[in-house]
């Protein structure tokens, strides 16, 4: 291969880089320009707003539109949500790395299967159920079934990330003394934070992202999530579809994620991807 | 989803396991089964399986007896509405056959078609990209930061975010120089989705795909291009084989998600468009209108359409989920968790 080919070659390689990172992020970067033009100019097209305006994200906090409260009601549901999979997966991602026992490998799989289920399987019968004892519009009735996909999601990773972990850490701190479930609080946990962290993360992110069950369990606009009351904004006539505060909630509900992927992205992806590189 | 196959774990009596792979991989040795470990696993264990049988098993199972009854009716005997739902028996399942057929087979092919397009579209461009970042050196922490912003995006502003862009005056009009109603009913209707779609999840293939990438070793491309094998070649029968079992169940899982699909087509289009209704919105629809019966009928149809996919997966291309069996313990990918 001569040098000017590899040049070439090497320029294409770049070339598709850029259009692989403006793919994914050109419409995340329409959504943050939309947000920021005047309600008058919110259909141009061009690539930078001028004049730029906050006036949209003025109307997303009006009091009327309820936006801080769905913010609120997204952190309750989703931070409730990652806790309490989290709490559970751990004791049951440890026993799925570290012990043998029988039918490991097929609760296994039940508990991954689950997480393949249709989420609107449970919601039609969960919403009847919560309609005849009245839980409708309430935490509990949105968080009971995001643990559905939570839980198995918070098992899958942690379970990985426990196994990627030598087992002399345990051998060594029994042959000190300790029990194994001391072995487990003392050595493992602090070891696997990272671990965990990431999984709380990738949990939270599933559980703030979550739509259907939030759209059906709720009917009263203060305890929706900030997923559907976005999708639910009205503009100031009926026939007016609010775009430019539509696009400045979602830049302002996306935003922490995006932050927090771009701080994490390392571990976000060793985690997503733990079982491809292994 | 159902593998049986007896693997030394499952088996009660814990020999230790030999590793079978050379870079130590696997470098756990997993306690004998003894009594006290089975114990100790039995109490770490039950309560996940606990509030899994809650929050799944119990509606799964509600669902189906659900589906058996149904709409509450008047009652000939008093003329008032009788709180109890009749038993209809299959009647639920065997309309789907009559009269409010239509309706459920649109969505069940709207479901299918936009399944097969969508995850192989996602494939083939996840494919590509991981194809093109595993030739980059510089700037891949920038590339992968860039690519998990589709997939930290909720799918529901996602579809906000695409219902604006393909508005009659927004910017894909204005590149193509048309004037398409994209968000009204018709066939762009259901592009619009695809589009959608496929940007929010290609690129998680592309990261997926990409992790298996870069652990084959470079020698085998060597060995390749000794007996002369072309790029083109050597991508069908290098890095294709060997990427299969991660890109097998990357496929499986885009598959499970996309046949939910849910919160796209429901934002981008709209509820009851025939154009882009799934079985989900179907299903959905029916419940918030209080008709459980028929509702209930088109979750089980589409948890049974689902789980014999899987099956089928599983049992014809060896997808291997759980990962710990035969192939050491690589063998799961996580869907990007996009169910919300």
């Amino acid at each position: 291969m001569t040098a000017i080919t590899a040049k070439w070659r090497n320029g294409l390689v770049y070339a598709g880089v850029v259009a692989v990172v403006a793919y994914c992020l050109a419409p995340f970067y329409w959504m943050l320009v939309s947000s920021l033009r005047r309600t008058g100019d919110i259909f141009d097209t061009t690539l930078v707003p001028s004049p730029l305006s906050f006036e949209n994200y003025r109307a997303v906090f009006d009091p009327a539109q309820g936006f801080g409260r769905a913010l609120l009601n997204s952190l309750v549901v989703a931070g409730i949500t990652t806790v309490l999979a989290l709490l559970l997966a751990t004791f049951t991602a440890y026993a799925m790395a570290r012990l043998e026992f029988r039918f490991k490998r097929l609760i296994l799989t039940l508990i991954i299967a689950t997480s393949m289920f249709p989420v609107v399987s449970i919601v039609v019968p969960l919403l009847k159920l919560f309609t005849d004892i009245g839980w409708i519009n309430t935490y509990q009735a949105m968080i009971v079934p995001s643990m559905s996909f939570a839980l198995p999601l918070a098992v899958w990773n942690l379970t990985t990330f426990f196994r990627q972990m030598p087992d002399e850490l345990e051998h060594a701190a029994m042959v000190d003394g300790c029990t194994r479930g001391q072995a487990f609080r003392k050595v493992i946990v602090p070891l696997a934070a990272p671990g965990i962290f990431t999984t709380a993360i990738i949990t939270f992110i599933a559980a703030w992202n979550e739509f259907l069950i939030a759209l059906s369990m709720t009917n009263k606009p203060g305890m929706q999530t900030a997923t559907v009351a976005i999708s639910k904004f009205t503009g100031a006539t009926t026939y007016e579809t609010p775009f430019g505060s539509q696009m400045a909630a979602g830049v302002l509900v996306t935003v922490p994620l995006v932050v927090m992927v771009l701080l994490f992205q390392r571990r976000i992806v060793a985690g997503l991807t733990a079982g491809a590189a292994k | 989803m159902t593998q049986t196959d007896a693997s030394p774990e499952t088996t009660g009596e814990g020999r230790p396991r030999t590793t079978g792979s050379p870079a130590g991989v696997r470098t756990r040795r997993p306690d004998r089964a003894t009594a006290g470990a089975g114990r100790l696993a039995a109490l770490l264990v039950s309560p996940t399986l606990l509030v899994l049988t809650v929050v799944v098993l119990y509606p799964t199972l509600m669902a189906l007896k659900e589906s058996l009854y149904g709409p509450k009716g008047l009652d000939p005997a008093t003329g008032f509405i009788s709180d109890t739902e009749p038993f209809v028996g299959l009647r639920n399942y065997a309309e789907i056959f009559g009269e409010a057929g239509a309706r459920f087979w649109n969505a069940f092919w709207n479901t299918t078609f936009f399944t097969v397009v969508t995850v192989g579209l996602e494939t083939v461009t996840g494919v590509a990209m991981a194809l093109i970042m595993h030739r980059a050196f510089r700037g891949r922490a920038l590339v992968r930061a860039g690519i998990l912003v589709p997939w930290a995006v909720p799918t529901a502003i996602s579809g906000l975010l695409w219902r604006w862009i393909f508005n009659s005056d927004g910017v894909a009009n204005a590149l193509l120089g048309q004037q398409i109603l994209w968000t009204t009913e018709g066939f762009h209707a259901k592009a619009a989705v695809i589009v959608a779609e496929v940007w929010k999840t290609a690129p998680f293939i592309g990261l997926l795909v990409l992790a298996g990438l870069q652990v084959i070793p470079k020698e085998v491309y060597e060995a390749a291009r000794m007996d002369g094998a072309r790029p083109v070649r050597q991508f069908w029968h290098i890095t294709l084989p060997l990427v299969k079992p991660a890109l097998l169940v990357a496929v499986l899982f885009r598959c499970m998600d996309a046949l939910r699909m849910f919160d796209l087509p429901y934002i981008l289009v709209g509820a009851q468009k025939h154009s882009v209704e799934t079985l989900s919105m179907l299903a959905q629809n029916e419940a918030a209108n209080v008709r459980f019966g028929p509702a209930s009928a088109y979750a089980v149809i589409l948890f049974l359409y689902v789980f014999l996919i899987a099956l089928a997966f599983v049992r014809l291309l060896g997808t291997d989920l759980v990962g710990g069996g035969g192939r050491g313990r690589r063998g799961f990918l996580r869907r990007g968790e996009v169910t919300a």
